[in-house]
């Protein structure tokens, strides 16, 4: 069994991060009655002795389990929401070694928490996260989560990025990134992305964007079948999905829905590798499978059913209703259609009472629908693991590996190119010691080399490519 | 004379744990005590407190379906996997062959070798070992495929029975013909024989022939383990009356594979039916040939929808003519079977139908190409069952499928990047390709 370590960057990133605690905590509550540290919980969480100094573990599987700490580092250069974490209900779970912090924040500058504060402190990161991978017996993967759009998540965030490849090279980097909308109150916003963006391309294994628009509107869309008073729509109260009751926080704050959604991304993602299954899916197979080109390593998620209908025997037809909505565009986690684009691979993780003829048989369906590359026809990549998320009989993750993403950096190109035609805002950058213009040439380019490959697989949709000549072999 | 059976990755231990329950199952069932004790010494040896232990090794790089099975086999209250055979890493092959093989195979080779080792010092003869794979993931092929090279090794003198589980043709992996491709590759080099399973076929037999409605891969593997089973249990294979045979995978070899070419055997089975429609059934022998002939000729690998128009074509044309017209009608050539017939009245089954010269190459004397064993014993609840192991051109299909799916892939050069990361070179491919297309000429102009 291996563990993973999650890096929170930013605002964004920690208060994603909490959700994702908090959500982790009811998960494994809920499965594991009998109060064991065992496997599945190990993943993610150390087991400590409180009454022993220094907190050193008895992390022996299979023992009673006493205090659970959370295999991360927590990093902002505000203390805001940190603090709050410590304060609230989540505060035992976090070390205080674990929080690295300062006071006066990035200002929404990627350059100050790239360079800034990259530097001030790159060996305190190191050393705590070298701490907190030592603690690990078999560290497989690092989740990092962070937002794009500010100061921190996005250059601090990348920093440590760049960070973990060079200290830590054989483990797998996934990132969480949460893009800003066209709407995003930060001005500067495009810049940061597409800096953070060259990042991304270059260090890390996948990248599993979200954009909050997205969420706004499926939180808007749980919300409303909750309210419309249909007879056979109520919406379970303690699914995870929307709602925190259950979890160790009791107040819902703004933006919990939406965290709760990228939360219970990171969920399901890591479900196969934590509980047992017919057909297991470690994290290293995600990379494996869906990342065909070094570059082309951004993946396009949606998770179904949004919600569970007071139902209780869900007959065959709304276990297929969960496949469809898959690969509609109203559930992907960013504003993309990829039934329209071209798939490169797809990933479907399903959690519950699932079967592999049910498997098969909604993929014999869905095939025709959906354009997949001519060397992929027959991409997919499936999992099934037994244990069901809270409050669900059943799940499903869609992972695809698809051209959609190319018009979400197009527009973004267009935000960041609007703004550096003028020059606009470029000096608070450019003040910055380690930055210089050269830098914003430079991810641009990256960014629209990036845009072009996937166009050039675009290119090849609809035609029909012939087969490649076979070799001959003497008779 | 035992057999050892070495279980790689996760579907290989999944079906190695249905076999064993099979086996353990049909050998106590069986009403005469002779079958029952060969059966019993084959398979298993005795435990410390007088309970059934399988003779297998268990390998797999993750350790869950592992502590899995070995739970659900000490369940069943009859049989159960010894504490100590088994080997498992915390992190698995990530669905890279390449990992698979050059990295978990060498750094893990010792240990391997030594619990294997130790399980063959508790057979009084090893008549053979048996490794259970999937070619589709990480652990089974590529691990899978470096174990099978070190036994080999090893043992040079011992025979080697590779089972190996093809996947479903729409992806459990995405890159499962490029794992696919290697560990065919690989293993032709150096096994005596590949037998093989499609989860597609044995899927459709699922739900056509056992109506089963919402299929599991335990059901898959159950029947995987039935085909396994009738063709591994004890069986009378000589005219040597009352001698049940010491050398089971020997003589499946030397029936079935005459030419180092040709390795690739394929199973067909009859009857296949749910428990509750078996109640209600009955057959007889001249019944059951017929159909199983006809599945093997029309290459139908289930009793219900086979194509009848398929017929052997007239012999004493030329080589190159029969080939063009056993492709055009559809017409499964083979190159040997191996008739396998349990249960009541098996002496008055009549095989000559088999034995038509115009199911064969031209080459090989019949004689030769056609074997039969039999048994008095029914196996696993059926009444009467004949099993035919089969070298034809069965899986030229399925070969070539994958082989042009893979090539395709090779031509983007999608995914290389993963393989070469761990040691498996743009050259090695291109060597696998160049043996399997080899393979699938070969088998194409018999």
């Amino acid at each position: 069994m291996t563990q993973s370590v999650v890096v929170q960057v930013g605002q964004c990133g920690n208060q994603v991060g909490c959700r994702f605690w908090d959500l982790a905590l009811r998960e494994h509550a809920h499965v594991n009655k009998k109060g064991i540290y065992d496997e599945a919980l190990s993943s993610f969480f150390r087991n400590v002795d409180p009454r022993r100094s220094g907190g050193s573990g008895s992390d022996v599987i299979g023992g009673r389990i006493q205090a659970l700490k959370a295999r991360a580092v927590l990093v902002d250069m505000e203390e805001g929401v940190v603090n709050e974490i410590l304060q609230g209900p989540l505060r035992d779970v976090f070390d205080s070694t674990q929080l690295i912090t300062d006071v006066s924040g990035s200002g929404n500058n990627w350059a100050v928490g790239h360079w800034t504060y990259g530097s001030m402190y790159r060996d305190r990161i190191v050393e705590q996260v070298r701490r907190v991978a030592e603690q690990c017996d078999c560290l497989q993967s690092f989740f990092l989560i962070h937002s794009m759009g500010g100061g921190t998540g996005s250059g601090l965030g990348t920093f440590v990025l760049k960070l973990l490849e060079e200290e830590f090279p054989e483990v797998c980097r996934l990132v969480t990134s949460v893009y800003p909308s066209a709407e995003d109150d930060v001005i500067t916003s495009p810049y940061n992305s597409v800096l953070a963006m060259r990042e991304l391309t270059d260090h890390a294994d996948c990248v599993f964007p979200v954009e909050n628009q997205s969420l706004v509107e499926i939180v808007n869309k749980i919300r409303h079948m909750a309210h419309s008073g249909k007879p056979s729509t109520a919406i379970k109260m303690d699914s995870t999905i929307i709602s925190s009751q259950g979890g160790v926080s009791r107040v819902e704050k703004p933006f919990d829905g939406m965290n709760n959604i990228v939360a219970n991304l990171l969920l399901n993602i890591t479900s196969s590798a934590r509980f047992e299954g017919s057909l297991n899916m470690d994290l290293n197979e995600i990379s494996m499978n869906l990342v065909p080109f070094p570059r082309l390593h951004y993946l396009v998620s949606s998770l179904t059913p949004l919600y569970t209908l007071a139902d209780v025997s869900i007959p065959t037809r709304r276990l297929d209703q969960m496949f469809t909505d898959a690969f509609s565009k109203d559930h992907q986690l960013i504003r993309a259609d990829p039934k329209h684009s071209l798939y490169l691979a797809c990933a479907l993780m399903v959690r519950g009472n699932v079967q592999v003829s049910d498997l098969r048989r909604n993929i014999e369906r869905l095939k025709p629908t959906l354009p997949f590359i001519s060397w992929n026809q027959e991409g997919w990549k499936t999992s099934l693991c037994s244990v069901a998320p809270v409050g669900h009989t059943h799940s499903l993750l869609a992972l695809a590996n698809n051209t959609c993403v190319r018009p979400t950096f197009v527009e973004l190109r267009e935000r960041f190119t609007k703004l550096y035609r003028k020059k606009a805002h470029l000096h608070h950058y450019l003040h910055v010691d380690g930055m210089e213009q050269a830098c914003f040439g430079e991810a641009l380019s990256s960014l629209s080399s990036l845009i072009e490959e996937y166009s050039q697989l675009d290119a090849a949709k609809g035609r029909l490519t012939p087969d490649v000549p076979r070799l001959s072999v003497a008779k | 004379m035992s057999v050892v059976t070495v279980q790689l990755g996760q579907c290989g231990n999944q079906v190695g744990q249905e076999l064993f329950g099979v086996l353990c199952r049909d050998s106590s069932d069986a009403r005469e005590k002779r079958y029952g004790d060969c059966s019993r010494e084959r398979f298993f040896r005795d435990g410390p407190s007088e309970e059934l232990v399988a003779r297998a090794v268990l390998v797999d790089m993750e350790p869950k379906v592992i502590s899995q099975i070995i739970t659900k086999a000490a369940k069943s209250g009859k049989w159960k996997y010894s504490d100590k055979a088994h080997f498992s890493q915390k992190q698995g092959s990530g669905n890279n062959w390449a990992n698979g093989f050059c990295v978990h195979g060498p750094s893990h080779e010792e240990a391997i070798q030594d619990l294997v080792q130790k399980e063959v010092e508790h057979c009084d003869r090893l008549s053979g070992i048996l490794t259970v794979m999937s070619m589709a993931g990480g652990t089974g092929s590529g691990t899978g495929t470096y174990v099978t090279q070190c036994l080999r090794d090893m043992y040079p003198h011992s025979l080697f029975l590779n089972h190996v589980t093809w996947p479903y043709n729409t992806g459990e992996v995405i890159v499962q013909n490029y794992n696919s491709v290697l560990t065919l590759s690989h293993l032709y080099q150096f096994s005596d024989a590949i037998l093989v399973h499609e989860n597609d076929t044995v899927h459709r037999i699922c739900s056509q022939l056992l109506n089963i409605k919402h299929i599991s891969f335990s059901d898959v593997n159950k029947v995987i383990a039935h085909h396994l089973g009738s063709v591994l249990q004890p069986t009378y294979t000589s005219s040597l009356a009352g001698l049940y045979s010491r050398n089971p995978i020997g003589e499946l070899l030397s029936c079935l594979v005459n030419h180092p070419e040709y390795k690739l055997l394929s199973v067909y089975n009859i009857p296949q039916m749910s428990t509750s429609s078996l109640a209600y059934s009955s057959f007889t022998w001249p019944g059951l040939l017929k159909h199983l002939r006809q599945m093997l000729v029309a290459d139908s690998k289930m009793e219900e929808g086979i194509d009848w128009k398929v017929c052997v074509p007239a012999t004493g044309r030329t080589g190159n003519e029969r080939a063009r017209n056993s492709q055009q009608l559809g017409f499964n050539t083979s190159l040997a079977n191996l008739l396998i017939l349990r249960g009541k009245d098996v002496a008055s089954a009549d095989a000559a139908s088999f034995k038509d010269p115009g199911l064969y190459t031209p080459w090989l004397p019949v004689e030769e190409a056609f074997s039969t064993w039999n048994s008095t014993v029914s196996f696993n609840g059926y009444e009467k069952a004949a099993t035919l192991v089969s070298n034809s051109q069965s899986l030229l299909k399925p070969l070539d499928y994958i082989v042009g799916k893979a090539w395709n892939m090779f031509a983007s050069r999608a995914y290389i990047h993963q393989y070469t990361k761990f040691g498996i070179s743009e050259e090695d491919f291109l060597d696998s390709f160049t043996v399997l297309e080899q393979v699938i000429s070969s088998y194409t102009h018999f």
